[in-house]
């Protein structure tokens, strides 16, 4: 196979209690010892609840983020000492559409000039009129309309925020996209047309992606390969096929049966479940306080993943 | 009862004034959940913004028509009154987490400042409650929480606090505009239940507006759907979601991506939703319906009586109730 074009091996983050925090807080360790290659023309997705450290493994992969630990490759080549300045160059390699559009976009930029600036960067020699209509051209695409061009963030609806941020990450034709939520404030018809567009441009440019989304049917249209999240660690990873069929995780079957209702007649009146309340366990396994199956042993886990699958003394399927 | 009668709203958009929200009338009774539904761009948020007056503040412009609050008009509340309803007996839950939480202030001094701004607490007692209100919504280590930037949050997390400050001052009526789009299924369920709670036991009145059609059919009683700024189709709930009327509405609960199989592109209305000033002369959703007659793009449609009395739909073809 060819080499990944995106690559993370072990990688972790730890904010730290600082100032006035370090008398009273502890380390914040939001992201693990994650691990993953990403190819050309290939969806993996990233789940998990709230928290889970979904949006800090996107920023330590685009180099937002100085990781803590563990190494990031772009193309194959490591980017993980390189300073913001040597990035500069090879960020046309790898683009990333926010969770929070309105906080992405600057509020005094005209939209073109926002949708433009990766232009600016990297392709230098275009005329102010071509960048005007390959802004254009993109905002097309993404279902907007050009004569939104000339005006500001605010005077857009949060939909049109987030195709935005869309068109800027596209139009510099990265080969790998970082999509953190991108339709997550989306009505289902536009939803749809962004998802088969992102499948369009994949099938055409083989642009790959690392897709991050809490909507699990989404995920199972998108993805062919899942990592699932939780507490800051990687606890199951497979083809996405597999891991629908027969998650091997206890969280990943409780994340999996936590669907939301089709019709009101399946409402219940006590909406409640066990879980995000609970937090994490502090020693051995993190689920191990909201796990349904939990044993003895799982206090003395120390939450790696089992032969690169799943992180779990006592997983629910075997192991194929 | 918070009553929106009328109301049409245009935007600024090169120093031209054009309409974006159009005759529009809602209501919302206390212990009541109100679903608002529709496209991307089609009006929802200007809306929602309207019932605390917020889009005065973006350039928008209230051409005709009212809000009452408990049968007072807030457009002629004096400020301070304003002032004191926005948050106390109003809230708000805005689209984007970050366009409401101030990126200088922690989440304590941010959420105290509100609680404090309308109950009468010292600093502790403020504090326990912000305390509580961030259990409530399920946010783990509050202590530690209260003494955070919103920078240091997730984007669920974020959306959670906004949750717990609309809830801050016990209002009366929230206005909840996407505050889910951020959770997971479990934490949404949560944040449902907790909402539920409010509303049976305080007669909390919900506007909620959402893309969601699961959690529209979780927590709404009543539902209105919009498109190009208007309601096109409201009523209750169950109705709603067995006999939709409005090809619109047809057409956009087809879209969902669970009912699509895995590897075959999903459903979508083709087109888009016109922008304000580009809408069509008759009915605006004319020009991308499957069913459009010759009639359609002549004729203006009322919201007519559909089916039973609270079912309405702005179609001039309302197809047989079956
Ligand atoms: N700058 C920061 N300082 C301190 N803690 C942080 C910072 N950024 C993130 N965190 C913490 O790291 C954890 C993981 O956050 P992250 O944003 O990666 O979660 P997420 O999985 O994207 O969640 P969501 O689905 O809610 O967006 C959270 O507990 C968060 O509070
Ligand atoms: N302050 C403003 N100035 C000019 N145009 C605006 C302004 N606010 C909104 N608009 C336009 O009015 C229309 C309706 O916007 P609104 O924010 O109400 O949409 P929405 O239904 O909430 O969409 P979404 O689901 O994407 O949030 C959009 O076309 C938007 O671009
Ligand atoms: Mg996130
Ligand atoms: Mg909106």
């Amino acid at each position: 196979m060819n080499r990944p074009v995106l690559q993370a091996h072990g990688i972790g983050k730890v904010f730290s209690a600082e100032g006035m925090f370090r008398a009273i807080g502890k380390d914040k360790h939001a992201v693990a010892d994650v691990s993953f290659d990403l190819h050309a023309g290939e969806t993996l997705a990233i789940v998990g609840e709230s928290g889970s450290g979904k949006s800090t493994t996107a920023r330590l992969v685009m180099r937002l983020l100085e990781p803590s630990a563990g190494r990031v490759f772009w193309d194959g080549e490591e980017v993980t000492a390189l300073s913001a300045h040597a990035l500069r160059p090879m960020r046309r390699h790898i683009q990333m559409v926010f969770q929070d559009p309105f906080a992405s976009l600057n509020p005094r930029m005209r939209i073109w000039q926002s949708v433009a600036e990766g232009l600016r960067v990297h392709q230098p020699d275009l005329s102010r009129q071509e960048r005007r209509d390959r802004v254009a051209e993109a905002l097309d695409i993404c279902g907007l309309d050009e004569s939104g061009m000339d005006r500001y963030p605010h005077q857009f609806s949060g939909g049109q925020r987030q195709r935005i941020g869309i068109a800027r990450a596209l139009i510099i034709e990265p080969k790998v996209l970082v999509l953190d939520e991108p339709v997550s404030a989306l009505d289902v018809s536009v939803q749809a047309q962004i998802l088969n567009l992102l499948k369009d441009i994949q099938d055409k440019r083989g642009l790959a992606y690392l897709f991050i989304s809490h909507d699990l049917s989404v995920v199972r249209h998108m993805a062919g390969r899942i990592s699932v999240m939780f507490g800051g660690r990687v606890v199951e990873q497979g083809k996405a096929a597999d891991v629908f069929a027969a998650p091997m995780h206890p969280y990943t079957e409780a994340l999996l049966q936590a669907r939301p209702i089709a019709h009101p007649a399946e409402r219940t009146q006590a909406a409640t479940s066990k879980g995000a309340d609970e937090g994490l366990a502090e020693t051995g396994c993190a689920f191990r306080t909201r796990c349904a199956y939990t044993r003895e042993d799982c206090a003395g886990f120390d939450n790696v993943l089992q032969h690169d699958t799943v992180a779990c003394l006592h997983p629910l399927h075997q192991q194929k | 009862m918070l009553e929106i009668h009328d109301l049409s709203l245009s935007v600024s958009i090169q120093g031209q004034l054009v309409e974006a929200v159009s005759a529009v009338s809602l209501t919302l009774e206390p212990g009541r959940v109100l679903g608002l539904v529709g496209e991307s761009g089609c009006g929802k948020s200007l809306t929602a913004q309207a019932v605390l007056r917020l889009g005065e503040y973006q350039g928008v412009t209230r051409t005709q028509g009212d809000i009452l609050l408990d049968g007072q008009s807030i457009f002629s509340m004096p400020d301070e009154s304003l002032r004191r309803m926005r948050g106390g007996k109003v809230a708000m839950v805005f689209q984007e987490p970050m366009t409401a939480l101030n990126p200088v202030f922690s989440i304590g001094s941010q959420l105290i400042e509100v609680i404090r701004l309308h109950l009468d607490l010292d600093k502790a007692q403020a504090r326990t409650r912000a305390l509580s209100l961030l259990g409530d919504v399920g946010l783990q280590d509050a202590e530690m929480l209260l003494r955070q930037y919103p920078n240091a949050l997730s984007g669920g997390m974020r959306q959670r606090v906004l949750i717990a400050m609309a809830m801050a001052a016990d209002p009366d009526y929230i206005i909840a505009d996407e505050p889910t789009t951020a959770l997971d299924v479990s934490v949404q369920k949560r944040i449902i239940a907790l909402l539920r709670g409010l509303q049976r036991e305080r007669g909390l009145g919900l506007m909620l507006v959402t893309h969601d059609f699961g959690l529209v059919a979780e927590m709404c009683d009543d539902v209105a759907v919009m498109y190009a700024g208007q309601i096109v189709e409201s009523g209750p709930v169950a109705s709603i979601f067995d006999r939709p009327a409005h090809p619109y509405t047809r057409a956009l609960m087809a879209c969902r991506p669970e009912v699509g199989e895995v590897g075959e592109a999903l459903q979508v209305i083709p087109g888009q939703v016109p922008a304000p000033g580009n809408w069509a002369k008759g009915c605006r959703f004319a020009p991308r319906c499957e069913l459009v007659r010759d009639d359609c793009q002549l004729a203006v449609p009322a919201a007519e009586r559909w089916h039973d009395g609270a079912h309405a739909a702005r179609c001039l073809h309302v197809p047989e109730a079956s």
